[in-house]
């Protein structure tokens, strides 16, 4: 059996004189939940529709579930998709919308009442779609992408118009079906939300892929910050001329001096503050989040790109 | 294919759509059918383009069946807009990924899709029919007309021959829709041109060109819906029809199926 869900190679996607996808490689393996991080306008979408069938590519390969892209109706009846946001027919309801998707897919009609409840729909499945709010569009859309029980599940920004009640209902379903075997395949701009879940990470920039692997081993690999907060404020400029003089980088957030080196130097810190007659308050060793981390590899690319979650 | 029916035929069902359309069909075909026998001996014609159609002339086997294929037109128009609608429709709710998701065979959504919506319009036409047929009967006292020949071997094969033809010419209106629909991916603009085109700019270049009508897409299916007109046979009708249609949807069919879906 196959041990990879997702695996790509050189894909990519050129739209007259633009790449919106460049090269693309990476894998994704059975049974994780891999998170899929990038600006707007970096790729995501694009590579999703491939993998989806919707698109060709121009060049490259991939499989799905162990089939080459180039047959999607081979793997598709495994896998549950919903992209850039849910979209129905507003004139039926909810219920109705999924009954038409089960009807296009074989599957059975009574599955629909209790992917709704799964979602929290249960009591509102029979309210036309047009009348549901951005959460309400979006938890549908997520029980659409539920019907075929898929092997595979592929969720564009599922968290959307959530309110953080429902953001935590999404991150428990996904790890309970991630717990079950199915591969979760999620792009998110709440990368706090994907930290939390994804054992992988890809993440795309410029259309090209900027890492690809365990999330841990991204976060881990970075270099770790001492947060050093003097007693005083007063004090904060002298603890700033301290880490500079010994070579590292430093910056001031909240009161503290964020300094760019390894947990080993702590105590030199504290002793070389001690003698300027400086008390340190709090000295901690933290590493960088997923959203840190995210902000520096695509430094050069978000200042031209908005991480609001508009397309 | 067969799926795609079924889910087609889901949403042809929801009551707004399927109501509405049905009164409206009713309404064209009891209108028209009066029409034909309240104005019978009115000097500006109780037919298509100010003919006049005698009681006589109703009497007749094929007499039962004149007032429901006098609608053909409007059946047909009815139908280009629903085909029309109901594909163009998935481009813009962005549903046609969802579609293709759960069925990747792009022509089986097509050939399901145009099933399910020919199936809708079987019902419709029937429905004309119905309402045509029993106020044809209600009126033709009134009208001095006779109904003997109506129940005829004759007058059923009339019948018959009547409603296939309006069925086969309001599949080619609606055909003309889905061609519009794919190409443009827009309901509005699809059934704006398709209407406007058949109802109005189809009748100025008749009315300029001399046998315009003889070659004009929207002429010819009409033509066949009423079995043949004048200067137009209904074999030449139904082969041009045929061709023009096949032509356009081989095209959208390739369109289609080439096509990156990436709205």
């Amino acid at each position: 059996m196959n041990s990879l869900a997702i695996s790509v190679s050189h894909l990519t996607k050129v739209y007259g004189e633009r790449s919106a996808v460049s090269q693309a490689s990476f894998d994704v393996p059975m049974g994780t939940v891999c998170g899929f991080v990038g600006p707007n306008g970096s790729g995501k979408t694009t590579t999703i529709r491939m993998l989806l069938g919707l698109i060709s590519p121009t060049e490259g390969t991939g499989s799905v579930l162990g089939e080459s892209i180039t047959h999607p109706e081979r793997y598709l009846p495994r896998v549950g998709a919903m992209i850039e946001g849910p979209a129905f027919y507003p004139a039926l309801s909810g219920a109705e919308n999924l009954k038409v998707l089960a009807d296009l897919g074989g599957y059975p009609i009574a599955r629909v009442q209790g992917l709704l409840e799964q979602v929290g729909l249960g009591d509102r499945g029979g309210g036309k779609f047009k009348t549901y709010s951005l959460g309400m569009k979006q938890r549908l859309g997520i029980a659409a992408a539920l019907l075929p029980q898929p092997k595979l599940l592929i969720l564009d920004e599922p968290t959307n118009g959530l309110d953080p009640s429902g953001i935590q209902e999404v991150r428990e379903l996904l790890k309970e079906l991630a717990a079950d075997g199915t591969t979760v395949f999620v792009s998110s701009h709440l990368l706090s939300e994907l930290e939390m879940i994804s054992e992988y990470l890809v993440m795309l920039r410029l259309g090209k892929v900027a890492f690809s692997g365990k999330t841990h081993e991204l976060l881990s690999a970075q270099q770790p910050i001492l947060v050093a907060r003097p007693e005083y404020e007063i004090d904060l400029g002298r603890v700033v001329e301290i880490a500079r003089m010994s070579g590292h980088e430093v910056s001031i957030v909240e009161g503290a001096a964020n300094i760019l080196a390894p947990s080993s130097w702590a105590a030199a810190l504290n002793r070389l503050a001690f003698e300027s007659g400086v008390t340190l308050a709090s000295l901690t060793s933290v590493l960088p989040t997923l959203e840190e981390t995210f902000f520096e590899m695509t430094s050069e690319a978000v200042s031209d790109v908005d991480f609001g979650g508009n397309k | 294919m067969f799926h795609v029916f079924l889910a087609e035929s889901r949403k042809l069902r929801r009551p707004t759509l399927l109501y509405s359309t049905m009164l409206m069909v009713a309404g064209i075909s009891a209108l028209f059918t009066a029409l034909l026998y309240l104005l019978i001996n009115s000097r500006d014609g109780n037919g298509r383009r100010g003919a006049s159609i005698s009681a006589l002339t109703l009497s007749r086997s094929n007499g039962l069946v004149s007032g429901f294929t006098s609608t053909v037109t409007l059946l047909g128009i009815v139908a280009l807009c629903i085909f029309a609608a109901q594909t163009a429709q998935e481009y813009t709710f962005g549903t046609l990924r969802n579609l293709l998701v759960r069925q990747p065979s792009r022509m089986k959504i097509l050939l399901g899709k145009y099933l399910s919506m020919a199936f809708f319009a079987l019902v419709m036409d029937f429905l004309s029919l119905i309402v045509s047929v029993g106020l044809s009967y209600a009126l033709a006292g009134h009208a001095h007309v006779s109904t003997s020949a109506w129940s005829s071997a004759a007058g059923l094969h009339a019948l018959v021959q009547g409603f296939g033809n309006v069925f086969i010419a309001t599949i080619g209106f609606g055909t003309l829709g889905m061609i519009l629909g794919l190409l443009l991916r827009s309901p509005i603009s699809s059934i704006a041109i398709g209407v406007i085109w058949v109802l109005i700019i189809e009748s100025l270049l008749s009315a300029v060109i001399k046998n315009a009508d003889r070659w004009l897409p929207g002429a010819l299916i009409g033509a066949v819906g009423n079995g043949g007109d004048v200067g137009l046979s209904y074999s030449r009708s139904l082969g041009l029809s045929i061709l023009y249609l096949l032509a356009g949807s081989a095209v959208v069919a390739y369109l289609f199926k080439r096509r990156d879906v990436a709205n």
